[in-house]
């Protein structure tokens, strides 16, 4: 059977699935480098389930000549390497998808489901290629095919990625690849579905997951002392610093519980080191104490919080917005802080340096807000593009009458460390006085806590605009913030509508002194967030008096995609309501 | 006892007149001087407790955390400047309750600190309920018909998690309890010393003479015999005084962290290595 593609669609969409344990990551990583050597752009996106083995996963990979960055549903290619296939990938099935499956393994599965069933006998060319485990590198084989790429980049990814394995396993894999990219190339008639698009010759070559983007960052702004507790799905970059402890000089530690990883990094903080935790809502919650520590000691600590669906343990592996409000409220009494969450790889590089940034300049915790989506997505970016910002503040040498919390009137007093100077440097967890020591006093408590909380109007004032997408003179405003910024830019870019704009918020506190502004114009006032009772919406209508109009709100444990924000978009935008 | 230069004059002290703590701070404080060490090169840290006060009591650098938390915030302080001498310092309640699960963990880590327990089995700072090493039977305005829980047993269980140096000390004796400190601080690596304290305010069965009557120092005891210690630190009254155990020093936590395998300057001011991200991005690229 030949190939049904629609020939005027300028990018694909493939996405694999199968139970964990069948290799599909390695096909996703390969299948990512070689389109990209190829001189195209790809996004990729995973969603699994809680379990080790079994079960059934999935990963899109979005393949284009230009930039994607955003999660979609359509499927124009389904490889199938395992029967149970579940409804969130059922329900995506349309005529136009192309399945590829071996009847073998599915027994009829997905045979009707709607899409065009292609029969492929990915076992029996995995055994002849050594064994049924290489029926993922058959599968990659025929999707080069289909797509009309080579196979060469294959081969060479192989060769590194089982380099410490034994010397024949690369090359049953490269021959499973073959073989399938043979039987790819048949069904397209050599005419692959990439060969009539041209590359973008100015594609970024650097293939880089929202994890790896958030470590980089942290590693670009010294960060050198980074404990957790390991859970889903902040794990990531605790195993990158781990990983990368030598080159980065950091102290890399997996502690007994969360109490110990941010207290950890708060003792490193206070000899100097810069300190970083990583953790998803449960473990920030067991955090919160630790955080009201960093308030009154005045000690710098950036928390990586990457959040999943609550409450309690929620939904391990899969994805929401719903922790800002933790983020922003946890911990008890009044300090400042502030809040970021990164919306692009590029931008989770640069935010979590200012997060160091910010938290050695005003000696207070701020909170990289990323999700899991965020986190497990990955796509090509320029190195160029990638933006080293200045290090933040070191500690400075201490006099002898060095008092840790001098009354100044930015509210920063001189950062001091134990064995650099000839002061004595305190931290206390009571309220104190300049040098640190424990006292009860009314007017001594009322001075400190008007200096910590002065440190908050410097921050507000250096705080980042959130980008205004389509014109200045909108009619109707939608607002996100974090990971959904690229899916609901793309939708708006989609629908094509006059006067309607997007407002995309990557430091979430504390607010940019526009956003008031902004957000007074426009009939229409709409939220667009990963949670389900709009937590930002709230945020800015406690911290500007204006109420949005309309919600889009998600919190299925999924992301939104960018099909679901255009079909939500234009029916709240067509609509009745809005401000008179 | 004599000058030290970690006094601090002039400062207003709430512990009760009479507490046991006062001499386990002349004790910390004459140990640290003998060892000449200055204020400058010593970091008391503490959690919560009348016993995590001493830091604002004497003259070093200090953090005074929150309850039960000492142990994670010394473990890191001297992780990421190995050339401080790090003491966490806190009663029975914060290290051994609160802190418990940090205590069999650091035990584990090992890192290079002193860990002081001014034990006097009772809260005192919230007036006088049990703690965890309190007796059987004690009576309290909470443990109304007394204690029921089994006490916890600090040096067995510090044994047990393979701890390197075991001491039980007792404040009424300032002298001894000095010079078991002095050894805990040389021991490279995490020496645990538990202080038997009177409280004078709510602890009417463990009396300065219910203490006399039922404690000993070990004389003609080899620390290096780990059974030895486990069957003194689980023998019951009189209990021994002393270093119960001291054994080969082991690689400690900040040794171990690859942080220090090319670089032994503390994590202060070492900078970020933007050739090793610009490095990292490369082989992204590849």
């Amino acid at each position: 059977m030949l190939f049904p593609f629609p020939r005027e669609v300028k990018e694909v969409s493939c996405v694999l699935c199968g139970a964990a344990g069948l290799g599909i990551q390695t096909v996703e990583d390969m299948l990512a480098r070689t389109v990209v050597d190829s001189g195209f752009s790809v996004f990729g996106s995973r969603e699994y389930m809680s379990r080790v083995r079994g079960g059934n996963n999935s990963t899109e990979l979005r393949i284009a000549p230009f930039r994607v960055d955003a999660l979609v549903d359509r499927m124009d290619i389904l490889v199938v390497l395992s029967r149970n296939a579940r409804a969130n990938i059922r329900e995506r099935i349309a005529p136009t998808t192309v399945i590829i499956g071996d009847r073998d393994e599915l027994k009829g599965e997905l045979e009707d489901a709607g899409g065009v069933f292609i029969p492929a006998p990915l076992s029996r060319l995995a055994a002849e290629a050594g064994g049924r485990i290489y029926s993922n590198s058959v599968a990659a084989g025929i999707l080069l095919g289909i797509l009309g790429l080579g196979t060469e980049r294959a081969e060479a990814f192989f060769e590194e990625r089982f380099s410490g394995k034994k010397a024949d396993v690369a090359a049953k894999n490269a021959h499973a690849c073959r073989a399938g990219h043979e039987l790819g190339e048949k069904l397209v008639a050599g005419n692959g579905l990439l060969s009539g698009m041209r590359g973008d010759s100015g594609a970024g070559k650097a293939l880089i997951k929202g994890s790896d983007a958030v470590s980089l960052g942290a590693m670009a702004a010294g960060c050198n002392f980074v404990t957790a507790y390991p859970m889903s799905p902040a794990t990531g970059v605790l195993s990158f610093f781990a990983k990368h402890a030598e080159k980065a000089g950091a102290a890399v530690e997996q502690v007994e519980d969360e109490p110990a990883a941010i207290n950890m990094a708060l003792g490193a903080s206070y000899a100097g080191a810069r300190a970083m935790v990583t953790t998803s809502g449960g473990g920030f919650a067991l955090m919160g104490e630790g955080l009201s520590l960093a308030g009154v000691m005045e000690m710098p600590v950036v928390v990586h919080l990457s959040q999943r669906p609550g409450p309690a343990t929620g939904m391990a592996t899969r994805t929401e917005q719903a922790d800002l409000e933790v983020a922003l409220y946890s911990g008890h009494g009044e300090f400042p802080r502030a809040l970021y969450a990164p919306g692009s790889i590029e931008s989770a590089f640069s935010l979590t340096q200012e997060a160091f940034r910010v938290a050695a300049k005003y000696q207070t915790p701020a909170i990289v807000l990323t999700d899991q989506y965020f986190v497990d997505s990955f796509y090509n970016v320029r190195p160029e593009e990638l933006t080293l910002l200045e290090e933040p503040a070191a500690a400075q040498a201490t006099g002898a009458e060095y008092r840790r919390y001098e009354d100044v009137p930015s509210g920063c007093s001189p950062f001091g460390v134990p064995g650099l100077g000839v002061g004595i440097v305190g931290a206390d967890s009571h309220e104190h006085d300049e040098v640190g020591h424990v006292y009860e006093n009314f007017e001594l408590r009322k001075r400190m806590q008007e200096k910590r909380m002065r440190k908050l109007e410097g921050m507000r004032s250096e705080a980042m605009a959130p980008k205004l997408y389509g014109r200045e003179d909108f009619t109707d405003l939608v607002f996100c913030w974090g990971s959904t910024i690229p899916i609901f830019r793309e939708a708006l870019s989609i629908l094509e509508m006059e006067g309607v704009s997007l407002l995309a918020f990557e430091q979430v506190w504390p607010l940019h002194s526009s956003v008031e502004r902004l957000l007074k114009r426009g009939r229409r006032l709409i939220g667009a967030e990963g949670n389900s009772t709009g937590q930002f919406a709230r945020l800015l209508r406690a911290h500007t008096g204006i109420a949005a109009t309309d919600s889009v709100l998600k919190y299925n444990g999924l992301q939104f995609s960018v099909e679901e924000a255009v079909n939500r978009l234009s029916e709240t935008l067509s609509g009745k309501g809005g401000r008179s | 006892m004599a000058a030290t230069p970690f006094d601090l004059p002039g400062i207003d002290i709430s512990w009760c007149p009479g507490c046991g703590d006062f001499k386990i701070l002349d004790s910390i404080k004459q140990a640290l001087s003998e060892l000449n060490l200055t204020p400058l090169d010593v970091v008391v840290v503490s959690g919560i407790g009348q016993a995590a006060k001493t830091p604002h009591y004497m003259k070093s650098h200090f953090f005074n955390g929150l309850h039960g938390r000492a142990l994670s915030n010394a473990t890191a302080i001297k992780a990421a400047n190995p050339s401080l001498e790090v003491l966490a310092v806190g009663g029975d309640g914060d290290m051994y309750g609160e802190g418990g699960n940090h205590f069999l963990h650091t035990i584990r880590r090992n890192p290079g600190i002193t860990n002081l327990v001014f034990n006097n089995m009772v809260y005192g700072l919230t007036k006088g309920q049990a703690s965890p090493t309190s007796p059987k039977g004690f009576r309290t305005s909470v443990q109304v018909d007394g204690v029921h829980s089994q006490p916890f047993n600090p040096l067995g269980t510090a044994l047990m998690q393979g701890a390197g140096f075991v001491a039980r000390a007792y404040a009424g004796d300032t002298e001894k309890t000095k010079d078991v400190i002095k050894e805990a601080i040389l021991y490279k690596g995490y020496a645990l010393v538990d202080i038997f304290q009177p409280c004078v305010s709510f602890n009417s069965v463990n009396t300065y003479a219910w203490f006399k009557e039922n404690t000993r120092w070990l004389e003609d005891h080899d620390p290096s015999d780990f059974p030895k210690a486990l069957s003194l630190a689980l023998s019951e009254a009189p209990f021994p005084l002393g270093v119960l155990y001291r054994g080969e020093e082991r690689t400690t936590f900040e040794g171990a962290l690859a942080a220090y395998r090319k670089d032994d300057r503390p994590l202060v001011g070492r900078g970020a290595p933007r050739e090793a991200v610009k490095h990292l991005i490369d082989e992204m690229c590849r």
